[in-house]
């Protein structure tokens, strides 16, 4: 549906890639441009009309934000370069005093390197340990396997809301209450589900949370970083710069500002932000559940339709988001992702950034299939054509 | 040499690969490559007396052509001085990155002559000769 928004889908690409990125609707590049051709000026800076109304759309997109994931106020809302430096910020800005030797921080070996990396390195330092809740035959997170993991060391669990890997969505509503019940802080990667699920910070006691704009329609370079203002308050700003400070002197004295202004060091990423508002808009325009009903409802026809081929694989086939991944028994995956190319569909082979799943799955390598709205019916069988052809996946080698 | 030869040649090494098999014997020097961009996850065992290859063998899980080249890679190396087969591996590398080389070294290496028309495959042919290269280096010291 809506794919007369995206110019970029008049050349005819099937794009089947959207864990890793999504297309931009010409709402969001037209409103980027708007900034760089209209009313171009720094944020904070000026008392010019342009540098006011850069002010004004600046802020005006940590309100979309604040209300798109319900925050209780707009302190809770920073501006960051992505997902990852979210991340960042949050383990080395927080974690680093928060966490304590014998401390115990909860993950599963499907979160994407950014919540995994970090939390290692940290750890080496801080002496805390990290456990690796165990997932299910299906390598999902229940709540009662999050409960057998819990001991009185547990003093954070970070997952992502679905994991790009295998696309299962998290009961994250009953991991957070189950967090606030035992006084666990529950941080939430949501950069998978951000454009695809609605997400309320307060419904599900997220402590912490990160995304990126890139993967809900917005430009590349963008996120966000939300954390509940009492926890934000005692982040301590990786980055030091112009406007997170009121004052400083040669005695080597300084003053800094309140949130937000404080963890947003340097001029920020203007342009991202606001294209990262019109997404914001424009996804609360289609609507959030509509969405995801739409996905759901095209990935159960891409499952029946992939069961028409020979020789195939399918890794997750009962998740409810629009993740699939599979493998041709004959064919390695990247193999079949540059014939597909072929035919210009866009699809992942790899192992999507969650490396350690290799040590549960025993492949090292799988095809992936992500779905957004903007796919069709259409699409997918165009696919599944050009698959059943499969003994022409090696054809050109040369 | 043509399309069809070339392409029959990659997938005969493909499908039924040379050397494969990493031995358990200690006296192979193993070296293990991954290719950063993708998953092609090759590695390279191999002996080395007096100066030369006695024998060279890979494993792996990766593409047709990284596969492929580690197939015919291991054909052309075996019995080779370490001196002969680094100026393979550096005419290989040349092919590949279209400088000039001489085909003469190359043997049945020379049908990834074209690859250089699929960018993203340059890595895939290259990375069993990185291993072996490596291999070579810690032999030298």
């Amino acid at each position: 549906m809506n794919r007369e928004d995206f110019e970029i889908l008049k050349s005819n690409i099937i794009y089947f890639d959207n864990a890793a990125t999504t297309m931009k609707p010409n709402k969001v590049v037209n409103k980027i441009i708007d900034y760089y051709t209209k009313y171009t000026a720094n944020a904070h800076r000026g008392d010019y009309d342009n540098s006011l109304l850069v002010d004004t759309e600046y802020e005006n997109v940590r309100n979309k934000v604040k209300k798109f994931i319900n925050a209780t106020s707009l302190e809770e809302i920073v501006f960051t370069k992505g997902s990852t430096e979210s991340f960042n910020m949050i383990i080395f800005g927080f974690m680093s005093i928060y966490l304590k030797k014998g401390d115990e921080v909860l993950l599963t070996k499907s979160e994407h390197a950014s919540n995994i990396l970090p939390w290692i390195t940290l750890s080496k330092k801080v002496g805390f340990t990290i456990k690796y809740i165990e997932l299910t035959d299906n390598y999902e997170v229940t709540v009662e396997n999050v409960k057998k993991c819990i001991s009185p060391k547990t003093k954070v669990i970070s997952l992502s809301h679905i994991t790009n890997a295998i696309g299962d969505v998290r009961p994250i509503e009953k991991i957070g209450n189950l967090c606030q019940e035992k006084n666990i802080l529950f941080v939430l990667d949501a950069t998978q589900s951000i454009g695809h699920l609605k997400i309320d910070v307060q419904k599900y006691n997220v402590s912490f949370m990160g995304f990126s704009a890139h993967k809900m329609l917005g430009p590349t370079g963008v996120g966000v970083l939300y954390g509940k203002k009492d926890l934000l308050e005692k982040l301590i700003p990786l980055e030091y710069g112009g406007g997170m400070n009121v004052s400083f002197s040669s005695s080597g004295e300084y003053t800094l500002k309140s949130l937000p202004e404080r963890l947003e060091a340097g001029t920020r990423n203007i342009a991202g932000v606001i294209g990262m508002g019109a997404a914001v808009d424009y996804l609360l325009e289609i609507g959030m559940d509509k969405i995801h009903e739409y996905e759901l409802d095209l990935k159960k026809y891409l499952i029946k339709r992939l069961n028409e081929i020979e020789d195939i694989t399918i890794y997750n086939k009962n998740t409810s988001s629009g993740i699939l991944l599979f493998n041709l028994k004959k064919y390695f995956s990247q193999d079949v992702a540059i014939y597909l190319n072929q035919f210009k569909i866009c699809i992942r082979a790899g192992n999507h950034c969650a490396k350690m799943l290799q040590e549960l799955i025993k492949v090292g390598s799988t095809c992936r299939i992500s779905l957004y709205f903007y796919n069709t019916k259409e699409e997918i069988d165009k696919l599944i054509e050009v698959l059943k052809d499969q003994d022409k996946i090696l054809d050109n080698l040369v | 040499m043509d399309s069809k030869l070339k392409r029959d040649t990659m997938l005969e090494n493909y499908q039924k690969p040379a050397n494969k098999g990493i031995p358990a014997d200690n006296s192979y020097v193993k070296v293990n490559s991954k290719n950063e961009s993708c998953v092609d996850n090759i590695d390279i065992a191999a002996k080395i007396k007096n100066g030369v290859i006695e024998d060279i063998k890979f494993d792996g899980e990766a593409c047709a052509i990284c596969i492929s080249s580690a197939s015919i890679m291991t054909k052309e190396l075996k019995g080779k001085t370490l001196e002969s087969a680094k100026l393979i591996i550096d005419n290989f590398e040349r092919m590949i990155n279209e400088l000039p080389y001489d085909e003469e070294l190359l043997g049945e290496l020379n049908v990834y002559n074209e690859v250089y028309k699929q960018p993203s495959r340059k890595r895939c042919a290259l990375l069993p000769m990185q291993s072996a290269k490596k291999i070579i280096e810690l032999e030298k010291y």
